[in-house]
């Protein structure tokens, strides 16, 4: 069994029928792509994973605890992490802060009243953050300002700070999209590291197909709605239906 | 010191001499001088001043530190007020019981007011927090009048039943508001040749207090909390998945600057004791953000100088008259003399809202960060300067 269970996740957008009957199962330590075109419900499934949509049917279980009715904060307390296809940071922030707060929110929990000690007395944090922060290869920028670095940079803050709250899952929405070929080859590699030296599962999706087969244990591939193949890189290469959903018939 | 770093520290000394220094520095001008109506240093103002700043510091650890912008502050304001002279009436003519009641009771309203208000962020929240200002004052004004005394405002009766005190005092009137004995009202008058000087209780007790509430705020701004704070403000989206509960986060924001504005509220009446549901009307919130943003929001003493600021101008400003201004101009020809005061009429006296509506627009388009930001320029500008005069006076001494 799995570390993350979808079974038979059904969504429907008004008259769309977005996700249609979609089994998943993610095992452990491993890193499983989901691939598709535009509009075959990656995104979809993925909010329905982190609490930002609620499917209509089937269920949803990470580590045999059902997610679904739980808050984004909730699912993230318990060890899924996110990091958004353009990079979610705390932009009027400088990069140590962005750093400490997944660690204070690890450590703390989802709310703390912590007014009367003052940041730079919490050592343990603060040795926490700058820990990554140089596992990052960030340390030079710690005081900078977050929203001034450039995307490559700030990809790769979101994700120390993902690492930081130690996270059983990682789960990328297109991790490399719209960035350049060095950016995108440095991700890549930082994300080869990440599997290699930590025990984390990562759930990846991804248009670019270089990454998609740099990366990836196991591919799923998703077709209006359905999962129209599950299967190792090697064999989705030469399938002919993944290359029907990807090119049309005519291919 | 007190767990402040150099830079704190040092801010918070300021501040210290500052408002303690305030009879001398306010005072600046001879009693007999013509520059004496520009003279601020009396009880009333003072008080005022660090009143104001206390219900502006409490405002920007809202506004400032989670960017929600509350149109509905003065209600607290209000509470805190009514609060302290129930107290008075019902209990002691002790300042002390009122100004824990009124942060007390605020709190607790805008535990209210803030679990149904931040529902919603940006201007949803705002109209939200008007709404509920309006409503206070329209209750205040009307249906509450047993409790508020309606638009007469609440007042001290001569039969009181206050339960530990005296209805009146021994000559019939109504006591006086005290701190274990020390009358608010007791002024101690300084002359130094022509200068005169006034140090008040109540001024005092208001500007200690403000000293502890700025302390408090810069240990709010420098800690976990505080920095949460600004991430509700700088990525909401981010926080959610970064288990973090933004919900509580900006609750208790909003109910600690509450508890603020209710301090201030129940100094106000600790100082005068009446209270008004015009307290409460949306201009007085609309006050303290102006204060506050005049000064410099999400910084640390943007708001207390944004508070002092308006303060003297409503005040002091709005004293001058056209008489005194014949009496500035008297030395140009009479038409002449006429036409300057004519121009200058519009921006002075009732006018002064005007001018500070004039300077807010200039705040706001030139130096988006207050006050404090014009302040930083200055500094950086001299610096430079100063720099620039070493640099030169370097590359000058070896060829001597």
């Amino acid at each position: 069994m799995g570390i993350l269970e979808v079974k038979n996740v059904g969504k429907r957008f008004g008259g769309l029928q977005a996700l249609g009957d979609v089994n998943l199962s993610v095992k452990e330590n491993t890193v499983h792509a989901i691939i598709g075109p535009n509009g075959a419900g990656k995104s979809t499934l993925l909010n329905c994973l982190v609490g930002k949509l609620i499917p209509d049917t089937g269920s949803v279980m990470f580590d045999g605890q059902s997610v679904l009715g739980r808050k984004p904060f909730e699912i993230n307390q318990m060890g899924i992490s996110r990091v958004f296809q353009t990079p979610e940071i705390f932009g009027d922030l400088s990069v140590l802060e962005n750093m400490l707060i997944p660690c204070f929110a690890k450590r703390d929990g989802a709310f703390s009243l912590n007014a009367i000690t003052s940041v730079p007395s919490e050592k343990d944090v603060l040795e926490k953050a700058e820990a990554m922060l140089e596992e990052m290869n960030m340390a030079d920028k710690r005081h900078m300002h977050a929203a001034s670095m450039s995307r490559g940079d700030k990809r790769r803050l979101e994700i120390g700070m993902c690492l930081s709250q130690e996270p059983r899952l990682l789960l990328l929405d297109e991790p490399t999209a719209g960035m350049a070929r060095a950016d995108t080859n440095n991700t890549i590699d930082l994300l080869k590291e990440i599997k290699e030296q930590r025990d984390i599962t990562i759930a990846i999706i991804e248009h670019d197909m270089h990454v998609v087969f740099s990366l990836a244990d196991r591919i799923t591939v998703l077709a209006q709605g359905t999962p129209l193949v599950e299967d190792d890189p090697q064999n989705i290469r030469g399938n002919p239906k993944v290359r029907e959903a990807y090119l049309g018939e005519s291919a | 010191m007190f767990g402040l770093d150099n830079k704190d520290t040092r801010m918070l000394l300021v501040v210290a001499v500052l408002t303690l220094c305030a009879p001398f520095i306010l005072n600046p001008f001879p009693t007999d001088s013509a520059m004496a109506q520009f003279n601020a240093g009396y009880p009333d103002l003072m008080q005022r001043f660090v009143i104001f700043g206390i219900f502006a510091i409490g405002f920007n650890i809202l506004f400032g530190l989670t960017g929600y912008l509350s149109f509905g502050h003065a209600a607290f304001l209000g509470v805190g007020s009514y609060s302290a002279v129930w107290m008075f009436k019902l209990l002691s003519m002790n300042v002390v019981p009122a100004i824990l009641l009124s942060v007390v009771i605020s709190g607790l309203f805008a535990l209210l007011i803030g679990f149904v208000s931040l529902r919603r962020s940006g201007i949803y929240f705002s109209i939200l927090t008007l709404a509920f200002a309006q409503m206070s004052f329209n209750l205040a004004y009307s249906v509450l009048t047993p409790i508020t005394n309606g638009e007469t405002g609440l007042q001290l009766t001569l039969d009181d039943p206050r339960i530990l005190g005296v209805s009146a005092t021994a000559d019939g009137s109504i006591p006086v508001t005290s701190l274990f004995g020390l009358e608010m009202r007791s002024t101690f008058e300084m002359a130094v040749g022509p200068w005169a000087f006034q140090f008040n209780a109540g001024y005092y007790l208001c500007a200690l207090i403000l000293l502890a509430a700025f302390y408090l705020s810069i240990r709010i701004f420098r800690s976990p909390f505080g920095m949460m704070l600004r991430a509700v403000k700088s990525n909401q989206q981010r926080m959610n998945y970064t288990g973090l509960n933004t919900k509580p986060y900006t609750l208790a924001a909003f109910v600690i600057s509450g508890m603020y504005a209710g301090l201030a509220g129940g100094l106000m009446a600790s100082m005068d004791p009446l209270a008004g549901a015009e307290r409460m009307q949306w201009t007085a919130s609309g006050e303290v953000v102006l204060m506050t943003i005049l000064g410099g929001a999400g910084t640390l003493i943007g708001p207390v100088l944004g508070a002092g600021f308006i303060k003297y101008f409503e005040n002091i400003f709005s004293k001058i008259n056209d008489h005194v201004l014949h009496g500035w101009f008297s030395f140009m020809p009479d038409g002449l003399e006429d036409f300057v005061v004519f121009i200058i009429h519009p921006f002075i006296g009732k006018g002064w809202h005007l001018t500070l509506g004039i300077l807010f627009m200039l705040v706001v388009v030139f130096l988006p960060g207050g006050l404090v930001e014009g302040g930083q320029r200055i500094a950086k500008w001299v610096k430079g300067r100063k720099n620039k005069d070493d640099s030169t006076s370097a590359t000058k001494t070896p060829a001597e």
